[in-house]
């Protein structure tokens, strides 16, 4: 073995080494949340550090089962910081629950191990590896406080739908293998007009998607989504929410990138996806419109902008792309902000922020008022932040495939999903309560929300960067 | 292609039935005379007392775990161990290396098992 490609999967060693290394510090020091809290945040911005130094050098590593640099290393570079910044806040709110553990970094670290494997698997053995190793983690940090009821019923939940999410897309990967008699991605979409042919690898692909669906929580595969956001302890939602998507998306990328190239018959399977991508708008934007609870209203959003989402990866166009990459790091920061913020309102697990909380926010805590306010103008696309630019481009995108329809039912939802994003605003600045509401904020808290902040606002103003860096990157 | 299997479908439609005529067929053609003492669970010659669906200790569920920790380890160190002559021919040190690594990896989830009180039962 080389040494190089150590070198190249670096990011993916530092995590998984310190994952290992504070199992034993947990185990031998008694009390060791404080330490690998520390441990974890230097190893995150070493892997921060080193990829993006080495984003230049593309690999495949491994016997073209690991790809390294480039584009891999961009979604490094998003699921490392968001992972970061979950930890940052997280500290502060776990130490206010009275539930400050270190097992908690342990789980956020193996799930990031499987997130990276994802994002750079070129085989689908591996990514199905990835996928468990990040579900399993995120099973366990639904229900974090097993002595709350929620927390139980929100881990319980998604256990046993998303096992059973796992089952169909192993069995995917199993039809998809026998038809190809190859697991590895890169030969499949070689061979992807000859292999359409045949209904077993059809079946299979179908079966692929639908096992991605349910990750990405899009419709009809959703309705784990709200019930499990609103159950999980507030920072592991914003985990699941923005990681949890982002790896998956990037498998789905990874799984369909081929289709760029206009040689390969893409329609059936854009079709499909495009199915999927209007149901997701749709349902998303008017069930969130029900919602009074925070956390469920930003779930049904969530399900929403993974509609948006899919329009560019079935537009099938290298504009579609780089446009969901765009969307998806321009979410991340979005609504790791929005729970963020959610969870400063919280001072133990059981607690239920609703609509009603936000009532006169402006008045005795405007700086947060001018975040939440600025995060809901962003989530909901406004100009000129960086969610606008992030379904400016899947709707070029789509128009750029002839897919028009997908635009204006994608411009249909943001309209209906702007009510009630905007309602937020409404309640925080005109209307007013005796009642204060606490904030329990802390240096780190404003220290992460106003990173988002700022680069929602880089993103928005300057998007050009981030999307050249992208197209680059693609091949 | 079809017709060689036609056999092979009668028999094992052949084996079903006659395999539900049979247990079916004690409880037609047996005689019944039931009585509480007939009815009651087996319990070699023991009272049952109450019902066998029970809460178990969640510590049985720890060892399961404990066991399965040493489970995977065999299953990978003994054909590792049996090739062990032609892999480092091929691989050299970096064979050994990785098994120890592995080693490391599967201690970890014991030595924190151990640590947590996994085998402290009172």
């Amino acid at each position: 073995m080389e040494q190089q490609t150590f070198l190249n999967i670096l990011p993916i060693l530092i995590v998984s080494t310190t994952t290992i290394a504070t199992i034993f510090v947990e185990a031998f020091y008694k009390r060791s949340d404080n330490l690998i809290y520390w441990l974890s945040i230097v190893s995150l911005i070493l892997t921060l550090i080193y990829s993006i130094l080495t984003i230049n050098v593309q690999n495949l590593n491994f016997s073209n089962t690991l790809h390294s640099g480039g584009i891999t290393n961009l979604f490094y570079f998003v699921l490392s910081l968001t992972s970061l910044l979950v930890i940052i806040s997280a500290r502060d709110y776990l130490l206010r629950a009275k539930y400050h553990h270190g097992e908690f970094y342990i789980l956020i670290f193996s799930s990031l191990l499987g997130m990276m494997l994802m994002a750079s698997s070129r085989d689908l053995i591996l990514t199905f590896l990835g996928l468990e190793l990040m579900s399993l983690s995120f099973y366990v940090l639904a229900g974090y406080n097993r002595k709350v009821l929620f927390n139980n019923e929100a881990s319980l939940k998604y256990f046993l739908l998303g096992a059973f999410a796992s089952g169909f897309l192993l069995y995917g990967i199993a039809l998809i293998y026998g038809s190809a008699q190859t697991t590895n991605i890169l030969l499949i979409v070689n061979e992807f007009n000859n292999l359409l042919l045949k209904p077993l690898f059809v079946l299979g692909l179908v079966l692929l998607l639908i096992g991605f669906s349910f990750k990405v929580a899009s419709v009809p595969f959703h309705m784990w989504v709200p019930d499990v956001y609103e159950g999980s302890p507030t920072v592991v939602s914003a985990l699941m929410s923005t990681a949890g998507k982002t790896a998956a998306f990037a498998a789905l990328i990874i799984s369909f990138y081929g289709s760029t190239t206009s040689q390969v018959n893409f329609e059936i399977v854009a079709k499909i996806i495009s199915y999927l991508a209007i149901a997701s708008m749709l349902i998303g934007s008017i069930t969130a419109i029900a919602q009074t609870n925070l956390k469920r209203m930003l779930a049904y959003s969530s399900i929403a902008h993974a509609g948006y989402m899919l329009i560019g990866i079935a537009s099938a166009n290298k504009l579609g792309m780089s446009g969901v990459i765009f969307y998806l790091i321009v979410y991340s920061f979005m609504n790791v902000a929005s729970f963020i913020l959610i969870s400063l309102m919280e001072n133990d697990f059981e607690k239920r922020i609703s609509l009603n909380d936000f009532i006169g926010l402006a008045n005795t805590h405007p700086w947060y008022a001018a975040i939440m306010a600025l995060m809901m103008f962003a989530l909901s696309g406004l100009p000129p932040f960086g969610g606008f630019f992030g379904k400016y481009y899947v709707f070029l995108a789509a128009i750029k495939a002839d897919l028009t329809y997908l635009a204006v039912i994608g411009v249909i939802s943001s309209v209906i999903s702007a009510y009630f994003y905007l309602r937020v605003v409404v309640y925080m600045y005109f209307r007013t309560n005796e009642e204060r509401k606490d904030i329990f904020h802390t240096s780190a808290d404003n220290f992460v929300l106003v990173l988002c902040t700022l680069f929602v606002l880089q993103l928005g103003i300057t998007p050009n960067l981030v999307l050249d860096l992208i197209t680059r990157f693609l091949p | 292609m079809i017709e060689q299997y036609i056999p092979l479908i009668l028999a094992i439609l052949i084996a079903l039935l006659f395999s539900l005529f049979l247990l079916k067929a004690s409880s037609w053609f047996g005689p019944q005379r039931p009585n509480p003492e007939k009815l009651s669970t087996y319990e070699s010659g023991m009272e049952p007392v109450r019902t066998a669906r029970e809460r178990f200790s969640v510590k049985f569920y720890i060892v399961a775990i404990m066991f399965i920790i040493f489970d995977i380890e065999v299953v990978f160190l003994y054909p590792w161990a049996v090739n062990l002559k032609n892999l480092i021919d091929l691989m050299g040190f970096f064979i050994i290396a990785e098994m120890f690594i592995f080693i490391i990896i599967l201690l970890a989830g014991y030595l924190y098992l151990l640590k947590k009180g996994a085998l402290k039962w009172d």
